[in-house]
């Protein structure tokens, strides 16, 4: 058996936008938090903000320029590895990816420029304003990427002519039956993965007894922020799966493993889907919760996996373990930052070096629920690209080859290796140093 | 030919990014380039100075560039890009690298090494595209019909060399512009030969196009305006020329940037409305018009405008020599 040239273009696109969500799922969160830093010490007049907001403000930057340059080539993966899918979608897709590249750059550099150097050359308002900016270019941008992402889960609002996607209604395609509970999703989710970082930094300072004032705030703010957003989180996340239920009734059979058709629907809560034989091993199960998640009505029907054909199913192993691990991790952060808040109402959270440890540990969560939550999404959405219209293996380039598409993923995967190590090695130092005196440093780029 | 007005402006659009990408990134690749051909290191930490705070929004513009192909004309990005799958994956690799290498170069000399490479790679892969673009690529039924290495001929080698060398002509007018001193009088003593070399390279080009294509040179017969293009060529390299005489600091850059965008016209001039050589015109890779107006107002109104006035913005405040650090 040769090098298959999908198989292989999967894993490179899986492999370069894993590692791309790695940043944005930051940056978005940053630049809100940037923002309240910048209007905290405007109303309060207070220095730690004004510290904490250039230590910040250096982070932003290193992980937004990481964000660009690893978007860079998911950007032209569109067209080298799937020309099929531009030339026949890109009628929908290639306004609303160029709507994200445009006002990205439009809206974020241009404030960002501001922000960087404009300090003494603006008044303090307008430099408030221009953070605004910022974080309101970062949402925009994640506001296009999930109008491509959604439609190309549900299309809607299309016509096609000679086989070509013609857009027809762009108010349906741009919101889309899911696109605003999956917004709304992924924005919680940057939002909450900002706030675990936070909370790990400050326990991270707490813990090396310097920079005391700092850490506390990012750890008060941190833990509150994250129970907040871990609720709104499971709420929103409870909302999508409905949602899925209505819209993509067999991704959600995937994700649950949902073999047959049940009334009352079964909810699995663990277990080993068996593909071959097409039932569960080892399944911990509740009878009528399946059916109550979903829909709200513990008695509604719900579809199982051979309703439908077994050539438009996804993979069942992905989306079944990734979804479980992500709610995990959720209730993970929200057990922590609970914990931590009553740790801190008691006034023992300080002296507390175990959960200190447990909180710096517990930073990358969000990332990883990230990964997680979009492997269910994309995984579950195959065998299509565009589901019901373009199959993910008609999708491909016709004339590329598993060979070269092998050898350019080993080389990207060296290049993002190198870049992470850079933004590690870079980030690490940032946090190591610390806050300086706003007073003392003018410069923000080295 | 029947053209709708939003092919136009789009087409406009996506022509100036190509051009502002090529003539800025051209600079910082160039002296990327250049900052490898000498031996003293503080000369070449003065040209990496001197691109320090230009090349990542720079190359915000391939991005731009890139954005709105794939938007307004999608069976541009769907027949180009795998036909030039390699060495677009190599140019992405090589950016990408030489990123990394500019914060990590006081770590050690290889990422030195990194820089210069990583540019000269990247200037090699976007000529290379160019000069196989022109000659035209097999299509079939509205895809690439070619194989892995279609894109490797001798012309495209010798515009990949040729682009190189003419982003080093960028680079060495922007070094006379923005440095003083020894890395000043050391861009001034290669600016002349470079500018000969690339002087060589662009008629080298025009010559195999023109005998590669009689439709070309048909067009050049009947359309004789057209030859106010190399008469502008002509006039900016006399002028570079008397300029470095002169030593007079900033007109070979402006002058390095009118034979770069003329040519480019003359590019376009050549095979227009063929976007791929006579087998896809404009208004055929065009997205449909419900698309293309749907850009228009946004992106094609209020965004564009605003990336174009910042970077305008960017380069005034920047303007005038770089300061010794």
């Amino acid at each position: 058996m040769g090098l298959d040239p999908v198989l292989l273009s999967r894993i490179q696109f899986a492999f370069t936008a894993s590692f791309h969500i790695l940043f944005p799922s930051v940056t978005i969160g940053l630049s809100v938090w940037l923002f309240i830093l910048e209007a905290m010490s405007l109303a309060t007049g207070k220095a730690v903000y004004r510290r904490l907001f250039g230590l910040w403000l250096k982070v932003f930057t290193l992980l937004f320029a990481l964000g660009v340059v690893s978007g860079l080539v998911m950007a032209f993966q569109f067209g080298t590895n799937w020309s099929e899918l531009s030339a026949r979608g890109g009628a929908v897709m290639g306004p609303l990816l160029g709507y994200e590249a445009l006002s990205a750059f439009a809206i974020e550099a241009t404030f960002l420029g501001i922000v960087l150097y404009g300090r003494s050359r603006v008044s303090p308002h307008m430099y408030l304003l221009a953070c605004g900016m910022v974080m309101l270019g970062t949402i925009v941008s994640s506001f296009w990427i999930m109008c491509n992402n959604s439609w190309m889960q549900v299309p809607t609002g299309y016509a096609i002519v000679n086989g070509r996607i013609i857009p027809g209604d762009w108010k349906a395609i741009v919101l889309g039956p899911v696109f605003l509970m999956r917004w709304v999703h992924m924005l919680l989710a940057t939002f909450l993965t900002t706030s675990m970082v936070l909370t790990g930094a400050g326990a991270w300072y707490l813990l090396r007894g310097s920079h005391l004032e700092e850490g506390r705030t990012m750890l008060k703010f941190g833990l509150t922020v994250s129970v907040v957003l871990a609720v709104l989180q499971l709420l929103s996340g409870d909302l999508s799966g409905k949602h899925m239920q209505r819209h993509q009734p067999l991704k959600l059979a995937a994700m649950e493993a949902r073999w047959n058709p049940e009334q009352p629907g079964i909810q699995v809560w663990m277990a080993w889907p068996d593909v071959k034989n097409r039932r569960n091993l080892f399944a911990i199960t509740t009878p009528y919760v399946g059916s109550w998640l979903a829909t709200g009505d513990w008695n509604a029907p719900m579809q199982g996996l051979s309703d439908f054909p077994q050539n438009d199913w996804p993979p069942i192993l992905i989306p079944f373990f990734s979804f479980r691990l992500m709610v995990g991790l959720g209730l993970v952060m929200l057990g922590l930052s609970a914990l931590g808040l009553i740790l801190a109402k008691l006034k023992r959270l300080e002296n507390a070096r175990w959960y200190l440890w447990l909180a710096i540990l517990a930073s990358p969560a969000g990332f990883a629920a990230v990964i997680l939550g979009w492997f269910v999404s994309e995984v579950g959405r195959q065998p299509w690209a565009v589901y019901g219209l373009i199959r993910t293996a008609g999708a491909v380039t016709p004339s590329v080859t598993g060979a070269t598409v092998l050898a350019t993923l080993i080389c990207y995967a060296i290049v993002y290796t190198l870049l992470l190590v850079f933004g590690c090695v870079y980030g690490y130092g940032i946090l190591n140093r610390g806050p300086v005196d706003p007073g003392s440093t003018t410069a923000v780029k080295e | 030919m029947d053209m709708s007005w939003l092919v136009i402006f789009w087409t406009l659009v996506i022509a100036l990014s190509v051009m502002i990408y090529v003539l800025l990134d051209g600079f910082d690749l160039g002296v990327g380039i250049l900052s490898g051909l000498t031996r003293d290191d503080g000369m070449r930490d003065e040209m990496i100075g001197a691109i320090q705070p230009f090349w990542d929004g720079n190359e915000v513009w391939l991005v731009i560039a890139g954005a709105c192909l794939f938007s307004a004309f999608p069976l541009v990005y769907s027949i180009v890009l795998p036909a030039f799958y390699l060495p677009v994956a190599v140019m992405l690799i090589a950016l990408m690298f030489r990123g990394v290498a500019f914060e990590f170069r006081h770590r050690g000399a290889v990422w030195d090494v990194g820089l210069f490479l990583g540019s000269l790679i990247a200037a090699f892969a976007q000529g290379a595209l160019i000069g196989r673009l022109a000659q035209g690529l097999p299509v079939d039924g509205g895809r690439f019909a070619g194989g892995a290495f279609t894109w490797l001929t001798p012309f495209a080698v010798f515009c990949g060399l040729g682009l190189s060398i003419g982003y080093m002509l960028l680079g060495a007018a922007w070094l006379v512009m923005k440095t003083e001193g020894p890395t000043r009088d050391w861009a001034y003593a290669r600016l002349g030969r470079i500018m000969a070399a690339a002087m060589l390279i662009l008629t080298g080009a025009a010559v195999y196009i023109l005998a590669e294509h009689p439709r070309v040179l048909e067009r050049w017969r009947s359309d004789w305006w057209l030859a106010v293009l190399p008469l502008i060529i002509i006039l900016a390299s006399g002028g570079l020329f008397s300029s470095l005489r002169r030593r007079r600091d900033n007109p070979p850059f402006l002058m390095a940037v009118i034979v770069f965008a003329v040519s480019f016209l003359a590019l376009v001039g050549s095979f227009w409305p063929y976007v791929i050589p006579f087998t896809l015109t404009l208004s055929d890779a065009a997205a449909p018009e419900q698309s293309l107006i749907f850009l228009f107002y946004g992106a094609g109104m209020v965004l564009f405008p605003l990336v174009l006035f910042y970077t305008a913005w960017v380069y005034r405040v920047l303007r005038g020599k770089i300061s010794a650090a």
